[in-house]
């Protein structure tokens, strides 16, 4: 058997490995189940590891390979914990659901298991998904594995770390706010969230309906769009999900010719640290000497985003969350005296702060009488952000900034400056508003920490995208990996109750 | 009373009798095991998503054109936010400001006044599943000793007609359900069973001083299943606000409960307790858009509905509007009916034996209009027997009801019991002359002018004909005889 190297072996590179037979798909969920046992105890990006389904299933595969072989077959994933899968259980990150076993598989997680796809485990998540830092899980707080001493980002923080870790081949996140990008971003891995609609939500446990997406983080763009290829599609159990106008295709392209890059002044008006900008600059310099044109644009409301996001996600949120009441399955409190105890006391020790925080704003943000003031402005909002990126996408192809304005930041330190906190998310926010796909890809260090480097399109223009960034991704040569660079000492556990997008 | 004049508004719900649910694949049932048909979806499983019945859409639209509304190109489903253990999701996916059908009308029958009422709203929406409180003493949840909740029902499409304030009396408002009731069961989207409580309905009223054009403030009834409370209700109802109002009061906005017992109105929940909805559009649902092409292709495959029947019976068929509306109300029974003219029945007979022995028959045979042994046939020739004068009329009832019971044709019937009325001049001329030769007495009265009489006299004829006399041929004997 060949060595793994599992911190840079890519779905690709492990794909012909097991077609040229010099690895089984059993050694290749061996490598990363061993890799999972020598640093999660450091890294703690899952919530559970299913190494012995794994273990087995790996084995069926390879027993049953050659006659059923398909593209991604024997491949290990790992898989948000926000995502229903049928016998494993399934949390969410939060107390109220800490035992709950779905009776069902989510529709792109299925689509994998169909393809024979190996999972090897749930990862961690800020709960619910509200979060951008991973610490504010029931369980425990996730390191990103450049620095344990930082968070991975969030909410998809255990899935980006994991793969940056090398725990996971690749991995599923699910993005609302930026929760697949930033991650990404923070953990030095590729991360999209594709246009609205063209992954089925069924099964992914909803924090906010019209903004939710799933998508896939990986080791490169290549193996992105593999990903990306077997979970897209309309399924008739997600009455928001599409058909993509054409298939994802694997991209090969190198060069960037006649491309139009739109830089959009509000993404860079503040906050953006020296480091990630200097990365920043140098790719866009990169986009002219592979032939593109780099341009100024204005997104005019990019300022209003912010706050129209924080009316959206949490009125949905308010509504989503409610039938967690400990009448059919989840937590239930103990004795209670009453309906009206069993709801309070039920939701009031099942949930995370952050969780009730988001609940409490929705819920007020719906009341009679605040209804127009706050969720029909925040509305008319969404049709003026995606109206700025209409506009701006009739003068250039694909729209690019930082995914985050700062690289990894240390476990527990962003409660003390919400300014700072809201405003990391000012470059993801409103992809998510406008329902556009964006792909975040590492573009290089800054004081040792990954730097992401985010590309945004119209609707569906995915192929594109994936094209430009990995022509990029070439162009960049990022090839450094994580080091597990201590602290050691614990750090963030589940109290740090830090806020974010999610 | 003449002083105040009530205003009634009425909405109506109906669960729809699709195969499936409305928003999941799960079965609609009746009466089956508690908790059997369930799935992610209708018990509201974390990540489970909703998908629209396009049958139930389509039974919506059927109710909507059948009440004249203009059906939206583009109709949303809102979520009503509330916690309550029947409601999984703790909200409920309705249609609150763009709803399926607005501004229709439905002209119903109060004796033989003609009523129009105006539709307000046609809306789709999902039932509560179905609660059951053990222990305690109210058989509400407070006091219970605990509560069990069976999901078969939640998640049934239900429809809501929410009608403008135009209905004049408790007796209208019976009338408007229970023709509105038929026209439902008529399009064939739901049988509306009320033991079921398949048809739920509230009654919004007013009263205000007798031609004023404003309206009073309202209460609310919610919740009944029986025409005849419901109007109960209502009639207890207008008093009780005149009073208050005579009193120099004002009437709360509330909802009342009533009970049948006592024939009274209670308060329910003040208005403190109202809930905030917090309704929102659901964002699991694209908008409804209907392609107007497929609208008009419902319309042209609705069927004729028992209002615009009543009317062609009575024009057609020449029939009173009593009878016309109790063969158009059904649909198997007017089929019935027409299928008896067809068979060379007159309509004006047809129609008295169709909705009488005929109907009395299938009731109580508990079979629907059309089945068993009385065919639109048999009955045809029945009925010309009598117009013929072959059996009279009670002797027609007679052949009827030994035609089921012998399950014989009505000819063969009259035959072999001897039925056949007695036209023969003769022989009835014969019975008449002993019955005045018998009765000397009463012959004298009658001359004396005693008109009443004559009725004795027929009677002693039919007695002594067994019932089988030409009542037509017996009156006109007599008279001869009596008036010479």
């Amino acid at each position: 058997m060949a060595s793994l190297d599992t911190l840079r072996l890519t779905a690709h590179e492990a794909k012909r490995l097991l077609i040229d037979g010099e690895i089984s798909a059993a050694e290749l969920t061996r490598a990363y189940l061993d890799q999972i046992a020598a640093v999660e105890d450091r890294v703690r990006a899952y919530i559970l590891v299913t190494a012995d389904n794994a273990a087995r299933y790996s084995t069926k595969v390879d027993r049953e390979m050659q006659a059923v072989r398909g593209p991604l077959a024997g491949l290990p994933i790992a898989v948000k914990d926000n995502m229903v899968t049928e016998g494993v259980t399934t949390t969410c990150a939060s107390r109220i659901l800490a035992d709950y076993q779905p009776v069902y598989t989510a529709t792109a997680v299925r689509q994998l298991w169909d393809d024979h796809v190996v999972m090897l485990g749930k990862t961690n998540l800020d709960e619910f998904a509200m979060g951008s830092s991973t610490e504010n899980s029931a369980f425990h707080a996730t390191r990103n594995p450049w620095d344990l001493g930082t968070v991975p980002g969030g909410s998809s923080g255990g899935s980006a770390a994991a793969v940056a870790a090398g725990e996971a081949l690749w991995a599923l996140g699910s993005d609302t706010g930026g929760s697949i990008r930033q991650p990404a971003a923070l953990c030095g891995v590729v991360g999209m969230k594709p246009t609205y609609g063209a992954v089925s939500r069924y099964g992914l446990v909803a924090f906010a309906s019209s903004l939710d997406q799933i998508g896939p983080i990986t080791r490169s763009v290549a193996d992105c769009a593999l990903l990306l290829q077997h979970i897209v599609g309309r399924d008739p159990r997600d009455s928001t999900s599409v058909e993509l106008p054409e298939p994802i295709v694997v991209p090969r392209d190198e060069r960037l010719d006649g491309l139009r890059v739109g830089v959009p002044r509000e993404y860079l008006a503040a906050g953006i640290e020296p480091g990630v900008r200097a990365r920043f600059d140098e790719t866009l310099a990169l986009v002219e000497e592979l032939g593109g044109r780099c341009v100024e644009i204005s997104l005019p409301h990019t300022e209003y985003a912010l706050p129209a996001y924080y009316i959206i996600a949490p009125a949905e949120a308010s509504a989503n969350l409610a039938r967690y009441d400990g009448v059919r399955y989840g937590y239930r409190c103990q004795d209670p005296v009453d309906l009206l105890d069993m709801y309070e006391r039920t939701r009031g020790e099942g949930f995370g702060p952050e969780v009730k925080r988001r609940i409490m704003i929705g819920t007020y943000a719906l009341s009679a009488g605040y209804y127009e003031a706050y969720y029909g402005r925040a509305q008319k909002v969404r049709t003026l952000v995606r109206r700025d990126f209409a506009r701006a996408f009739a003068e250039v192809d694909l729209i690019a900034s930082p995914t985050s304005p700062t690289v990894a930041f240390p476990l527990g330190s962003r409660t003390a400056d919400p300014l700072a906190m809201y405003m990391s998310d000012i470059c993801t926010i409103p992809v998510n508003l406008a329902g556009l796909p964006a792909i975040s890809i590492p573009c290089g260090l800054s004081d040792g920490l990954p730097v992401g480097f985010q590309l945004i399109g119209p609707a569906f223009s995915e192929n594109r995208i994936l094209a430009v960034a990995h022509a990029l991704e070439q162009a960049i040569g990022f090839d450094a990996v994580p080091a597990f660079r201590g602290p050691h000492a614990q750090a963030g556990d589940a109290g740090s109750r830090e806020g974010g997008a999610s | 009373m003449s002083a105040w004049e009530p205003v009634i508004g009425l909405e109506m719900h109906v669960e729809l009798d699709t195969r499936t649910k409305m928003f999941c694949g799960c079965a609609v049932t009746k009466g089956e095991e508690p908790n059997l048909h369930v799935c992610p979806v209708c018990l509201a499983h974390p990540g489970a998503l909703p998908v629209v019945n396009e049958r139930a859409v389509e039974y919506a639209v059927r109710i909507a054109l059948a009440l004249n509304c203009t059906v939206n190109r583009r109709s949303v489903f809102h979520r009503k936010n509330y916690f309550y253990p029947d409601l999984p999701k703790a909200y409920q996916i309705s249609q609150y400001d763009e709803p399926l059908a607005v501004n229709g009308w439905f002209d119903y029958w109060v004796g033989d006044e003609k009523l129009r009422c105006r539709i307000h709203r046609v809306h789709m929406e999902e039932d509560a599943a179905k609660l059951v409180h053990a222990g305690g003493e109210t058989g509400r949840i407070s006091g219970s000793d605990y509560s069990m909740v069976d999901f078969n029902r939640g998640g049934t499409p239900l429809i809501e007609i929410v009608t403008e304030p135009d209905i004049p009396s408790p007796e209208a408002a019976r009338e408007f359900l229970q023709q509105l009731r038929q026209t439902v069961i008529a399009l064939g989207v739901s049988e509306c069973n009320m033991e079921e409580g398949q048809v739920r309905w509230d009654a919004n009223i007013s009263v205000r001083p007798a031609g004023s054009d404003r309206l009073g403030t309202r209460t609310e009834l919610k919740n009944m299943n029986s025409f005849r409370f419901l109007q109960q209700a209502l009639e207890a109802e207008i008093p009780r606000q005149v009073a208050i109002l005579e009193a120099g009061g004002s009437v709360e906005q509330e909802t009342l409960h009533f009970d049948p017992e006592t024939g009274t109105t209670t308060p329910l929940r003040s208005k403190e307790e109202a809930h905030d909805y917090r309704y929102f559009p659901e964002p699991d649902l694209v908008p409804l858009e209907l392609d107007p092409a497929w609208v008009e292709e419902v319309r042209a495959t609705q069927p004729e509905l028992p209002g615009a029947r009543l009317e062609r019976f009575m024009a057609q068929y020449g029939l009173p509007r009593a009878d016309a509306a109790v063969l158009a109300a059904s649909t198997p029974l007017a089929q019935f009916y027409e299928a008896v003219v067809a068979a060379g029945a007159p309509p004006r007979p047809a129609a008295n034996w169709t909705r009488g022995e005929y109907l009395a028959h299938v009731n109580a045979a508990g079979l629907e209009p059309g089945r068993g042994f009385v065919t639109p046939e048999r009955l045809a020739r029945l009925v010309r027997l009598v117009e013929e004068g072959t059996v009279s009329t009670s002797g027609g009832k007679e052949v009827f009801a030994l035609m089921v019971e012998e399950r014989a044709e009505p000819e063969e019937v009259v035959e072999r019991h001897g039925l056949a009325q007695v036209s023969d001049e003769a022989e009835l001329a014969a019975v008449v002359d002993k019955v005045l030769a018998d009765n000397p007495k009463q012959v004298e009265q009658y001359r004396a002018g005693k008109q009443q009489v004559m009725g004795f006299f027929v009677g002693q004829v039919m007695k002594a004909t067994g019932g089988r006399a030409n009542p037509r041929l017996v009156n006109e004997l007599l008279r001869a005889r009596l008036d010479a």
